[in-house]
């Protein structure tokens, strides 16, 4: 059963169609990137499948059911570009936040922050406040509060793009022994086609007005991947796969402009 | 905010108290250094430029006057304190109370809240007589509400603020948690909101204390410190009614500072707190 499935969506803000007739599956232990320019509605779409935003047309399935009830069952994790942490509360309970809210019991949600703080590398951290730490500390917190709960999907919306290339490699790198450790499906937003390459199983390309696949790239590197991997001629294979995929998808001049026009 | 990136390389914010308390003290000295310096000046400008001692008498004449009659001032200025400490905590309160409504409910709030800014036009203090009318002029309730009524208008503005500036993406984390309404309030916008609600009660403190003297101006029994300042001056006793406005001053300050360490003690995530 794939764990999302997105049939013939469409997302209309007034006169602009930020999504048309989207469709995509995603199968349990996927890690899918989608990648393209600003404004073609690759965030919307994440937001769609967290119901963040309901959809004009069409329909999102999560785990089976509508995305509505995913939402309410807690089935997913979110991670924002911005740590989104609150100031107000320490690292711990910052990660212990969901679970606080899915009525854990104390003594259960301290061993699972315990955990948690030991799967992002911030044990140590667990009182201190989010501005003592830096930007990519803050975003490891951010995903062990996102993960804090089990959720079958996790969504990021380009979680690094506000980091350093050197922050976003380390993290990049973490991301994916998180991702084997925790076994879930990741949807991940990014505008980095080298980030998307490297930690995909697949990577769907998107392009602008109207916002739509333009395709969708296999990506066959082996797992586990490494630092070595980004030095494969493998990779550099697929990177202008990808690229050239986003080109093709933004040089499309007729459609967008019976668009403008319409 | 958790959007800039200041590097912290060691784990927990524990400092020193020491130290903190050695720090505080340095950062006083300049301000200690202008008030001595103000205060001599003063006291040599008066027999240097012969100003009447009706007009203003030197500070250690008002010390004098004030030690000589602390017993009684000091009971004045707590009689005082005690009216605005009431309309304090009865303003501040409803202000908090009717923000948090007029934020769970929006509409709410657009219809009420341009009356309720042609409201904060209306001279308040204007209606103190009118207060001591409606209430007996020799009790406390006409004071208290003057106090009451001057403290509602910065806390309301200022939770309310707080209550609705949360970051976007923070209501969205919530949304995707799942959390109700009384969830969002509580774990997001309330802390959100505590910094605005401090400087608003700081700043309501201060005008608590001044609806409580000019009410009392208007009208009160002679054991508080409004009643006690206007008599003096009108027997040309103006050493005593400068005693009067000191204490005033102490009582005001010691209230200000009583907020402001209320603050620091719950707000002690916020950076400004350890700087």
């Amino acid at each position: 059963m794939s764990v999302v499935h997105v049939d013939q969506v469409t997302k209309r803000f007034g006169r602009l169609t930020a999504l048309q007739e989207i469709d995509l599956s995603i199968e349990e232990g996927e890690f899918i990137s989608l990648i393209g320019p600003s404004g073609c509605g690759k965030s919307t779409l994440l937001r769609v499948m967290g119901d963040l935003t309901d959809t004009t047309e069409g329909k999102v399935i999560v785990n089976g059911k509508p995305a509505r009830q995913a939402r309410i069952d807690r089935d997913y994790g979110i991670v924002f570009q911005d740590a989104t942490l609150y100031d107000w509360r320490t690292v711990s309970k910052n990660i212990s936040l969901p679970l606080e809210l899915a009525r854990w019991d104390r003594k259960r949600r301290a061993a699972r922050v315990q955990e948690m703080l030991e799967l992002v590398e911030l044990d140590g951290f667990q009182d201190n406040y989010p501005w003592q730490l830096s930007g990519g500390m803050q975003q490891r917190v951010s995903i062990a509060r996102a993960l804090s709960f089990d959720p079958a999907l996790l969504l990021m919306d380009e979680p690094f793009g506000a980091l350093d290339e050197m922050t976003r490699e380390r993290l990049n790198m973490e991301l994916l022994r998180i991702w084997e450790h925790s076994g879930s499906t990741v949807v991940f937003v990014t505008h980095s086609i080298a980030e998307a390459v490297f930690l995909s199983t697949r990577v769907v390309v998107m392009s602008p007005r109207p916002g739509r696949i333009s395709s969708v790239v296999q990506i066959d590197l082996p797992q586990p991947r490494t630092a070595a991997t980004r030095e494969e001629p493998r990779f550099f294979e697929l990177v202008t796969e990808v690229r050239e995929a986003l080109h093709l998808g933004a040089d499309e001049p007729g459609r967008e402009r019976t668009e403008a026009t319409a | 905010m958790s959007s800039t990136a200041p590097v912290a390389v060691q784990p927990a914010p524990g400092r020193a108290l020491g130290q903190l308390v050695g720090r505080r003290l340095r950062d006083w000295v300049p301000a200690v250094v202008v008030l001595v310096l103000a205060i001599a000046a003063w006291q040599a400008a008066i027999p240097l430029f012969h100003i009447h001692k009706f007009l203003l008498p030197q500070p250690s004449t008002i010390w004098d006057t004030f030690w000589s009659n602390r017993g009684e001032l000091l009971r004045a200025g707590w009689s005082t304190f005690e009216e605005a400490l009431g309309g304090f905590a009865i303003g501040s309160g409803l202000a908090i109370l009717v923000a948090l409504a007029l934020a769970r409910w929006r509409p709410l709030g657009r219809a009420f809240m341009p009356y309720a800014i042609a409201a904060n036009a209306v001279p308040i203090i204007a209606f103190a007589p009118i207060a001591n009318a409606w209430f007996s002029p020799f009790s406390k309730s006409s004071k208290i509400v003057i106090a009451a009524v001057l403290c509602f208008f910065p806390v309301l503005v200022n939770a309310l603020r707080g209550l609705t500036s949360v970051r976007p993406e923070s209501l969205e984390l919530m949304h995707s948690y799942a959390a109700g309404q009384i969830a969002i309030f509580r774990r997001v916008r309330i802390p959100n909101a505590l910094p605005f609600i401090f400087t608003g009660l700081k700043v309501s403190s201060v005008l608590a204390m001044i609806g409580a003297i000019v009410a009392e101006y208007f009208g009160g029994t002679l054991g508080d410190l409004g009643t006690l300042i206007r008599s003096q001056y009108q027997v040309f006793d103006y050493p005593d009614a400068w005693a009067g406005i000191l204490v005033a001053c102490l009582y005001g300050i010691g209230f200000y500072l009583a907020i402001a360490l209320a603050e620091r003690l719950t707000l002690r995530w916020q950076p400004s707190t350890f700087d």
